[in-house]
């Protein structure tokens, strides 16, 4: 042992640590101090650690030493080297990982305590069995989630008949094995039980759109958070269940919060198979032939923005892809100097995750003030000589306001439709990522500039210089 | 119901209230940070990995309490510093526009 206190002692660190983890949430939900609201919760996770280690429960440091190791070289290297654009889908695996965790710890103490010469005390049991489905769930909720946004497994909802009848019944098995563990206390129904979360899981985001995944990956966040403070019940660890609940239940607000934002409930992200209704990407792409749309050449556009004098600029995943943000300002610098007046439209689920646009356009510099949210720029639109919609798609869909047939209708969107003239900065015709066809490439005041929107951009910089 | 059951209760109840008044006002800007902040804080979990792993006797258990060091100590190390890079883009405020 390096250094033993006493319980007492801890129990002071853990209380210490949890105002450092409370004030690093309150310091994270406002811009001027969120930096260091996130160094305070780390400051506060530091203090429960180091006091742990203290812990006279803990009786020998090579795992401990083996494990830290290992995981930091792995977290230190996939933070510094993700790319800003993938960072969803990181903050997804982290999540996973530590769901993961909060399910491994219930299974160690499982097999410890069982079978005992006693019973385990039924809510200690109970608590271990929630943090296996919990945690497990998440775990491999989060794996699919990152499989999906990095692309490895298509976007598009995954569905097959009768889906929610066996996700259901499946469910049912869930409690029935954890019943069963609990009662017997055999390990094998605790592995059945872990199994079949796992699978659960999986079930559970296959059939959730590339469009909603935020939602998901918030609410598989509170999941972990759920199983973190349950892991505290089994062990009898105040700074575990205070710091888990405290991100299960803030966790759970923000989801119903991007929820709000898109105008559907938990459960209609959950069962809706968003896009899912719509018609088959072949169909839309079809239909999409069909219907006319307009073509502008990058130096027609440019002319338009240069003598405009209103422009609105509208980002979403298309310029993530294409990391294109820098492009983005540099155009709109040059435009400004000319006297144009510039803002953007950052639509509250515009590209992969609540405020993914905003670090975006920060990285490259905007300035603050020049974003403006939905509700403030919608009345702006019909004032607007061009909307340029780069790489947005179903956040500028008018039928989410027009066609009650539609999949959309019903979320706010931005109404890029009423400006006067509307640019669109697009690879193709594909449909977007929810998988429905937007009807705004073929009104009549609508261009397409077709291209990878960095190029796109590019283009447009050296045209607006010559204009 | 023992005491100590009750004490954690209590604990929980109050942290699930004070978790949703925290962050009720919070602006769509930080919804990424704030989503990616809290991930790094359920990395606590580590708290439980380790006494986990301070203790397990079993083979088994020290292969389950290894992993789950490794997971938590990710999701710690890889969470603060993820949402840190994030914000660190808030920093920088335009001073040179003229």
């Amino acid at each position: 042992m390096i250094f033993a206190v006493s319980q007492t002692t801890i129990d002071v660190a853990y209380l210490v640590a949890s105002v450092c983890l409370i004030l690093g949430i309150k310091r994270l939900s406002s811009p001027a101090t969120a930096r260091s609201g996130n160094v305070v919760a780390a400051v506060g996770m530091g203090i429960a650690v180091v006091f742990t280690l203290a812990s006279p429960e803990i009786g020998s440091y090579w795992l401990i030493a083996a494990g830290v190791a290992v995981g930091t070289v792995v977290g230190v290297a996939s933070a510094r080297l993700v790319k800003m654009t993938a960072m969803p889908q990181m903050v997804a695996l982290f999540n996973g990982v530590g769901g993961g965790a909060a399910a491994l710890i219930a299974a160690a103490e499982f097999h410890r305590l069982t079978p005992g010469a006693e019973h385990v005390v039924p809510e200690s049991m109970g608590a271990m069995l929630f943090s296996m489905l919990i945690g497990s769930i998440s775990f491999s909720g989060s794996v699919v989630a990152f499989a999906k946004l990095q692309e490895l497994l298509p976007g598009r909802p995954i569905v097959f008949a009768g889906q929610q009848v066996v996700n259901g019944l499946l469910f049912a098995g869930l409690l029935a094995a954890g019943a069963v563990a609990g009662v017997t206390e055999a390990g094998v129904w605790a592995v059945v039980l872990i199994a079949g979360s796992l699978l659960f899981g999986v079930l559970l985001v296959f059939p959730i759109g590339g469009a909603d995944m935020p939602v998901v990956i918030s609410l598989l966040n509170a999941f972990t958070g759920l199983a973190a403070a349950s892991t505290g019940f089994v062990l009898e660890n105040t700074a575990l269940i205070i710091g888990g609940t405290l991100v299960g239940a803030s966790g759970t607000l923000l989801t119903v919060l991007m929820g709000r934002a898109m105008n559907r409930s938990l459960a209609n992200v959950l069962f809706g198979a968003f896009g899912a209704a719509a018609p088959s990407a072949a169909g839309a792409a079809a239909e999409a032939e069909a219907k006319s749309y307009r073509e502008i050449t990058g130096e027609d556009a440019a002319v338009m923005l240069a003598y405009a004098s209103r422009v609105v600029i509208v980002p979403g995943y298309g310029l993530a892809v294409a990391q294109a943000q820098h492009g983005v300002r540099e155009l709109a610098d040059l435009l400004e100097r000319r006297g144009v007046d510039v803002k953007y439209a950052i639509h509250p689920v515009a590209g992969r995750m609540p405020g993914h646009m905003n670090v975006l356009l920060a990285e490259a510099n905007v300035p603050y003030p020049q974003l403006y949210d939905m509700e403030n720029i919608n009345p702006e639109f019909p004032r607007t000589d061009v909307a340029l919609v780069i790489g947005a798609n179903d956040v500028t869909n008018p039928a989410a306001r027009e066609d009650p047939e539609s999949p959309l209708y019903g979320m706010p969107i931005l109404n890029v439709d009423q400006a006067a003239n509307v640019v669109v900065l697009k690879r193709s015709m594909s449909p977007g990522f929810a998988g429905i066809d937007n009807d705004l490439f073929y009104r009549p005041n609508t261009a397409m500039l077709f291209g990878d929107a960095k190029e796109s951009v590019e283009k447009l910089i050296a045209a607006v210089k010559a204009a | 119901m023992s005491q100590t059951l009750l004490t954690s209760i209590t604990i929980f109840v109050l942290a699930v209230f004070l978790g949703f008044e925290l962050i009720s006002r919070v602006p769509t800007l930080l919804h990424t940070p704030l989503m990616s902040g809290t991930n790094a804080i359920h990395g606590i979990v580590l708290v439980g990995a380790m006494l986990i792993a301070g203790s397990a006797d079993s083979t088994l258990e020290q292969v389950l309490a290894f992993v789950a060091v490794v997971f938590a100590t990710i999701n710690v190390v890889g969470g603060f510093l993820v949402t840190d890079r994030m914000l660190e883009m808030f920093k920088r405020r335009p001073e040179e526009r003229e």
